[in-house]
């Protein structure tokens, strides 16, 4: 037997000791460079006609600001949780890249869970938030400062254990 | 209705690499040699079963079925049809696939080609790659299957990346997967090896073939990535030591020390452990490399979406594969070493210094690209490792290994003395130090890098005019190969060393000056794409020069890329970038990079010397199969 020969073995181990450590942390969340700032600027067309929405609407409040799009599938499946989280605080949507008429379709189908729905057709307000794919949330403080941002679909466990918890805080 | 005949299709394949895993196996434990017959044609059959799943992916994305989840996730119908087929296996899924159906095409390939092996050494390769195979197919169907279907379907697709969105990218991830998966060959090879605990006739022509196969693609696929980088992101650099590239970089490193050091156990015998372990590194690598692409461990603009459960899978999978092999050769691999037949002072004796100079190299770029996981692991933090350590550890690494390099393949095999070496090593030496001399005003870096170049140059002429009369084709080869690697140290010398850079905000009509030379920023004008919109600037320069940078803005989804414009001559590229601008002005930013076109030219030398090294080889082998 020679003894060497077990030191690649020896090697490979401790390296994948190492990286199964790794997989067994949590991700640490990447800080997203927008959190705890304010809102950029934005003024979009309401879906419902007349008037604006801007960072001034939500001000007041604490809110949630959803990106969506009628084009997006897995906003269809993460609709229906905005109901139940309308009970708790002010729903915002923004319909990015989309065209209003279908947009009201969509809603009419599914329910309107948003006490408003910024038009965002040309994106301007998804570059300047960074948005990199819709579904993606924002909730909002009353001061207008954005606490936190979920890339994805809000789901039961996102917003019992992310979401909720941060909107208690504030209150 | 294609789509489930490719998710069929997969788990068909997945069920003959079960037999071709088992029946060698089973034939010994039932007596009846019949059984291993079955080998060779689930081999086949796993091949074809996994090409029509590959084109029934690649025909869900040509439609644009949105319906299929991977299609919708990274197609769009606004997008040019070759992006649209490359956009099969631009994220996990696909990549995966393609992956899994070049893994099977090669143990195919495997079955088909008799390459002169006897009987038991070729059912044990089969058998290894059946395993590998079921291991990777399970993966494929249990935790990413291409084939999942949304309901409803979605009209529209969300979109490629369209950084992603360049001809060089649509061919870089097949050549680097069949480089990445062309070495499992010489892992099954050494792997049936230490299982008979014999290395027969004809096993390390076999292995070097295979090797040299895996290794032109590789060097292809990475110098193709490479030139993406370059003209793609837009920063005038080339290699980032990002732990993807750095990933590939390992098993290319490790195929090129198999390759050498698997031609003296060819020639004469010896080392046949040290070349073994090497075979069974270099797919440990390419493992190495999927776990970190795909597990979510690492942040890396190559990395594909993360999750959890995957990075399990594929760190069991790593486990199992690359620890068992190595148990096997804990084992029995001092089994197969026989006597060393040649003297430390000689061609082999360099030949095998330099395969361990190669790995040393790949351990510390492994160091470097781990230590951020193991500093995570131990909390000191999140540090990432970059171009100052890579660059501080593995140059004066490689910078012996290429001196040898040089010098090595001028001595005599078996044993050389060195006193018959003086007269080429001092001419190679006396050349090197010419040319580091003639290149001293540009520094150290470049004195060295133009020293090196030349004396591996002058070795290896030096040696075509030496074997003059008498050269094989596999010597031919073996001296284009280094003379690219001359050819890309003095273009990586040149392109780092001699560079220069300008920045500047100009109007319309503004100039700036990038050695010696003057610019201007003639018009910035907005030019409609197929699916973006341009910002387009003309630069004029001395001697007519006209470059066009452009900065694109995408929809869908929505991302802004810059296209660098890029002036190549023998002598070194201009390279012209531009910023934000509008109608009166832009940010202008220029490189000039002496040389670096050379590096380019370097991959096609050393493909071209391992396609004449392979070529020679083919014919010999059908010989001694008739």
């Amino acid at each position: 037997m020679n003894r060497n020969a077990w030191m690649p073995l020896f090697v490979f181990v401790i390296l994948l000791g190492i990286a199964g450590a790794r997989l067994g942390q949590p991700e640490p969340p990447l800080p997203s460079a927008l959190e705890g700032k304010p809102l950029p600027a934005f003024s979009l067309p309401l879906l419902a006609g007349e008037g604006r929405l801007t960072p001034d609407t939500l001000k007041g409040r604490p809110a949630i600001l959803n990106v969506f799009g009628s084009w997006c599938a897995a906003c269809v499946a993460e609709h229906p949780i905005w109901a139940e989280v309308g009970k708790r605080v002010d729903v915002y949507g923004v319909a990015w890249l989309d065209e209003p008429a279908k947009t009201r379709a969509w809603l009419a189908e599914r329910g309107n869970p948003y006490k408003a729905v910024g038009v965002d057709k040309d994106s301007r307000f998804a570059l300047d938030m960074g948005v990199a794919g819709a579904p993606e949330s924002y909730l909002i403080s009353p001061e207008g400062r954005i606490v936190a941002k979920v890339p994805g679909p809000v789901t039961e466990t996102v917003w019992k254990e992310t979401l909720l918890p941060a909107l208690e805080a504030m209150k | 209705m294609i789509a489930e005949a490719g998710h069929f299709a997969l788990i068909l394949a997945a069920v003959l690499a079960l037999v071709q895993a088992a029946a060698p196996g089973l034939a010994h434990l039932f007596r009846r040699p019949g059984i291993a017959g079955l080998t060779g044609f689930a081999a086949a059959g796993q091949a074809v079963a996994m090409a029509c799943a590959m084109a029934a992916l690649i025909h869900a994305f040509a439609v644009s079925d949105f319906s299929v989840r991977v299609v919708f996730e990274n197609s769009h119908t606004a997008k040019p049809m070759l992006y649209k087929v490359a956009a099969a296996w631009g994220h996990h899924e696909g990549s995966l696939l393609l992956w899994a159906a070049l893994l099977s095409a090669f143990g195919g390939v495997t079955a088909l080609w008799n390459q002169g092996l006897p009987g038991g050494m070729r059912l044990r390769v089969l058998a290894v790659q059946g395993l590998v195979s079921c291991g990777v197919l399970a993966f494929l169907e249990l935790t990413s299957n291409p084939f999942d279907r949304l309901s409803p379907a979605p009209f529209e697709g969300r979109g490629l990346n369209p950084l992603l969105q360049d001809p060089g990218l649509a061919v870089h991830p097949p050549l680097l997967y069949v480089g990445t998966v062309g070495v499992s060959v010489a892992f099954a090879f050494a792997v049936a090896a230490l299982w008979s605990g014999r290395i027969g006739p004809g096993w390390a022509r076999a292995v070097r073939a295979w090797t040299l196969i895996a290794w032109i693609f590789l060097t292809a696929g990475i110098a193709l990535g490479s030139a993406w980088a370059y003209a793609e992101l837009g920063w005038g650099g080339w290699w980032f030591w990002d732990p993807v590239e750095n990933s590939a970089l390992m098993p290319w490193l490790t195929a090129t020390a198999l390759l050498h050091a698997v031609r003296g156990v060819e020639r004469r015998g010896g080392a046949e452990g040290w070349v073994v372990l090497l075979a069974i590194l270099g797919f440990g690598f390419s493992l190495l490399g999927m776990f970190l692409v795909r597990s979510g461990v690492l942040t890396s603009v190559h990395a594909f979406a993360a999750d959890p459960l995957r990075g399990v899978f594929i760190l069991a999978l790593f486990g199992l594969i690359e620890g068992g092999a190595l148990a096997l050769f804990a084992v029995r691999g001092h089994r197969l070493s026989g006597r060393i037949a040649f003297a430390p002072f000689s061609r082999d004796g360099a030949l095998l210094l330099n395969t361990v100079l190669l790995i040393v190299a790949t351990g510390v770029v492994l160091f470097g690209t781990v230590y951020p996981l193991l500093a995570e692991v131990l909390g000191i933090g999140r540090i990432s490792v970059g171009a100052p350590f890579f660059d501080a550890t593995v140059l004066p690494l490689l910078s012996p290994l290429i001196a040898l390099m040089a010098i090595g393949p001028l001595m005599r095999p078996g044993r050389d003395s060195p006193r018959r070496l003086l007269r080429p090593a001092g001419i190679v030496g006396g050349v090197g130090l010419l040319a580091a001399a003639a290149s001293a005003a540009w520094g150290g870096w470049a004195a060295a890098g133009f020293g090196l170049a030349a004396a591996v140059a002058a070795g290896t002429v030096l040696l075509l005019w030496r074997s003059r009369r008498s050269l094989t084709r596999r010597g031919l080869g073996m001296a284009v190969a280094h003379l690219g690697v001359a050819v890309a140290i003095a273009g990586m010398t040149g392109g780092s060393q001699l560079a220069d850079e300008a920045i500047a905000r100009l109007p319309v009509g503004g100039s700036l000056v990038l050695g010696g030379r003057s610019f201007t920023l003639a018009e910035v004008r907005a030019v409609p794409g197929p699916n973006y919109i341009a910002t387009r600037a003309r630069v004029t320069g001395p001697g007519g020069l006209a470059l066009t940078p452009e900065t694109r803005r995408y929809e869908n989804p929505p991302q802004t890329t810059t296209e660098a414009a890029i002036a190549s001559t023998p002598l070194g590229d201009t390279y012209a970038v531009i910023g934000e601008g509008g109608p009166d002005g832009a940010v202008l930013r220029m490189f000039s990079k002496p040389l670096l076109p050379w590096l380019w030219a370097s991959s096609v030398l050393m493909c071209m010397g391992g396609g004449i090294a392979l070529f020679a080889r083919l014919p010999r082998l059908r010989r001694r199969e008739r």
